[in-house]
C-alpha cells in the first residue's frame, strides 16, 4: 500500500539516509567528546570523527580537508562567505555582483552589505533562468571583490553556467563564491575544475542531518580568507567559532561519501523518473516547464498549469507534498520571485508546482503524483471560468478586470 | 494552512458548477475578480419574472479553496430566493457559515460582489435601473 501524502519536496529538505543516522549514532551516545579538547580521548576521538568527515566531504567536491569550514548549514555559509569577503576585502572593493534568482540566504545578506554602504548588483536571468555572460563581464568593475551565483536554482533546478562565471569573475581579479546548496551531492561538483573560490552547502539537502553545513574556502591560488561573524575560541581556523557539531559532521561526511558513490546512478534514476512525470503532466494542455531544461539537476521538475490558481491547486493534490510558486501566507498573494525573475506573469507563476525527487522516491509514487495532479488540474479547470473563456477563444488580456 | 471542514466539502464537491446561457434574459452574469489578484468568480442566476424568484444558480472560480467554497455556498443559498432576498445575504454570512479566516474574508466579499453583480446585469437587461454597490471595497 502507497503512504500518503508523498514527499516530494525534496529540495526543501531530504530524509535522512538510514546509513547516515547509523554513522552519527556513536556521536551522540557515548562518543560525546568535545572535538577541540586536546589533552583527553574524548577530545581526540571527537576530532578523528570531525578529520574523517572533512576526508569524506574533500573528497566529493576535490578540495583539501583543510579548506572546509563547518557551520550550522547553508544560510550561515552564505553569510559568512559573503559578509567575511566583504569585510576582508574592504581595501581592494566593496563590488558585489549576484543575480536576482539566488536564495533569500545570498538576497538578503547582498541587502545587507547596501545598508552597510557597499554596492551589489544584481543581474537579471533570461526565460531559462541563466544569467547572460556578456552582462556579467559588463558588471565587473575594478572594485568588484566577488561574484556569488548559485550552482543550481532551488526553485526550477536550473544550473548556471559556473566555469564560465567563474573565468569572468577570475579575468577581473574578482574572487567567485557560489551557493552549492541545492548541486552539492546531486550532480558532480569540483571546485578545481569549476575555478570556485568559496561555496555553501548543507547535509540536509543531501540525505543528512539539518543543522550542518560547510562552507568552503580556498586556501590555494588565491589563498582566500574570511573575516569571522561570530567572536569566540577561534574554531575552524578561526573563522568560525563554536563548539563543532560532532555528530553533525559525521553525518554531513557520511552523506556526502554516499553522495560520491551513488550519485551518478542515483542521477540517472531519477532523472528518468522526472522526465516520466514532466512527460505525463505536459500532456495537459496549457501547461509548461519553468526553467532550463537542458541545464537542469536531475531530480527537480517546476511546472506551471495555466487557468488554475495555486493555492486551490496545492489543495487540490493534497495528496503530494510539494511547494508551489505561491507564498499565500495573506490576504495579499506574493508569487515566486524566482518565476517572476524568469518572465512568468503573476497567475502563471502562482500555478506552479515543483517537484523535487529523492533517492528514496518509487516509480508507484511518480505514477500516483502523475494521475493526482492530472486529475486535481482538471477538475479545477472544470470550475474555472478562465479556462472556459480560453477555451472559446477569449483573450484574457483584452478583458477589463473588475479589481476587489 | 487549515480549512474548515465545509470549505473542505464545498472544494471537493462543489454544488452547481456550471454555466446558463448568458444570452438570455431571464439570466443575469456576474464575473468579478482578476486573475492577477488571484480569483475570478463567475456566478450566474435564473429568474423566473413573474415571482422575481432565482430558479437555477450556477458559478464558476478560479481560485483558492475559500473562494470555490463561498461561490458554491452563495449558489447553494440562491436558489429558491427572490432577488430582494438574494440581494439582501452580506458576505459576513458566509464567513459564519464557511469559518473562514480573517485572510480569507476577501473571498465572502467577492461572492457578495459576484450576487449583486449578477442582479444588476439581469436588471439591465429586463429594462430596471442599476443598482450602486453598496459595498467597496480595498
Amino acid at each position: 500500500m502507497l503512504k500518503l501524502p508523498i514527499y516530494l519536496d525534496n529540495n526543501a529538505t531530504t530524509p535522512l539516509d538510514p546509513r547516515v543516522l547509523e554513522a552519527m549514532m556513536p556521536y551522540l551516545t557515548e562518543v560525546f567528546g568535545n572535538a577541540a579538547s586536546r589533552n583527553h580521548p574524548f577530545g581526540w576521538a571527537a576530532e578523528e570523527a570531525v578529520d574523517y568527515a572533512r576526508d569524506q566531504i574533500a573528497g566529493l567536491i576535490n578540495c583539501d580537508p583543510k579548506e572546509i569550514i563547518f557551520t550550522s548549514g547553508a544560510t550561515e555559509s552564505d553569510n559568512l562567505a559573503i559578509k567575511g569577503i566583504y569585510e576582508m576585502y574592504a581595501q581592494k572593493g566593496n563590488h558585489i555582483i549576484t543575480t536576482t534568482t539566488e536564495h533569500k540566504a545570498v538576497l538578503d545578506t547582498c541587502k545587507h552589505i547596501e545598508k552597510i554602504g557597499g554596492k551589489v548588483t544584481y543581474l537579471p536571468v533570461n526565460s531559462e533562468g541563466l544569467i547572460d555572460l556578456a552582462e556579467l563581464e559588463a558588471a565587473m568593475t575594478p572594485q568588484t571583490i566577488l561574484v556569488s551565483i548559485m550552482y543550481g536554482n532551488n526553485e526550477t533546478g536550473t544550473i548556471q553556467l559556473i566555469r564560465e562565471i567563474a573565468a569572468i569573475a577570475h579575468k577581473h581579479g574578482a574572487l567567485f563564491m557560489t551557493d552549492g546548496t541545492q548541486a552539492v551531492g546531486k550532480i558532480p561538483v569540483d571546485v578545481q575544475a569549476d575555478g570556485i573560490d568559496l561555496m555553501a552547502f548543507t547535509a540536509h539537502k543531501m540525505y543528512g542531518p539539518k543543522g550542518v553545513g560547510a562552507m568552503y574556502v580556498r586556501r590555494k591560488n588565491p589563498r582566500v580568507k574570511v573575516t569571522a561573524q561570530m567572536d569566540g575560541g577561534g574554531h575552524e581556523r578561526g573563522m568560525r567559532s563554536g563548539t563543532l557539531n560532532v555528530p553533525g559532521i559525521v553525518g554531513l561526511g557520511k552523506a556526502c561519501e554516499l553522495a560520491k558513490q551513488e550519485m551518478a546512478a542515483d542521477a540517472a534514476r531519477l532523472g528518468a523518473m522526472r522526465d516520466r512525470l514532466e512527460k505525463e503532466l505536459l500532456t495537459l494542455e496549457e501547461s509548461y516547464v519553468n526553467g532550463s531544461v537542458e541545464r537542469r539537476l536531475p531530480h527537480v521538475a517546476n511546472i506551471s498549469f495555466k487557468y488554475v490558481e495555486g493555492e486551490g491547486l496545492m489543495m487540490g493534490v493534497k495528496d503530494l507534498a510539494v511547494s508551489s510558486g505561491s507564498a499565500c501566507t495573506s490576504a495579499s498573494l506574493e508569487p515566486s520571485y524566482v518565476l517572476k525573475a524568469l518572465g512568468l506573469s503573476d497567475d502563471l507563476a502562482h500555478s506552479s508546482l515543483r517537484f523535487g525527487l529523492s533517492r528514496f522516491t518509487t516509480d508507484e509514487q511518480i505514477d500516483y503524483a502523475i494521475n493526482h495532479v492530472k486529475e486535481a488540474v482538471t477538475k479545477l479547470r472544470e470550475m474555472s471560468p478562465l479556462w472556459e473563456m480560453f477555451q472559446e477563444g477569449i483573450d484574457l488580456d483584452k478583458i477589463e478586470w473588475a479589481e476587489h | 494552512m487549515a480549512y474548515s471542514d465545509k470549505v473542505i466539502d464545498h472544494y471537493s464537491n462543489p454544488r452547481n458548477v456550471g454555466t446558463l446561457d448568458k444570452n438570455k434574459k431571464s439570466v443575469g452574469t456576474g464575473l468579478v475578480g482578476a486573475p492577477e489578484c488571484g480569483d475570478v468568480m463567475r456566478l450566474q442566476i435564473e429568474v423566473d419574472e413573474a415571482t422575481n424568484t432565482i430558479t437555477d444558480a450556477k458559478f464558476k472560480t478560479f481560485g483558492c479553496g475559500s473562494a470555490i467554497a463561498s461561490s458554491s455556498l452563495a449558489t447553494e443559498w440562491l436558489k429558491g430566493k427572490t432577488v430582494d432576498e438574494a440581494l439582501a445575504i452580506d458576505n459576513m454570512e458566509i464567513v459564519e457559515e464557511l469559518a473562514l479566516p480573517p485572510v480569507k474574508i476577501h473571498c465572502s466579499v467577492l461572492a457578495e460582489d459576484a450576487i449583486k453583480s449578477a442582479i444588476n446585469d439581469y436588471r439591465v437587461k429586463n429594462g430596471m435601473p442599476e443598482l450602486e454597490m453598496a459595498k467597496s471595497h480595498h
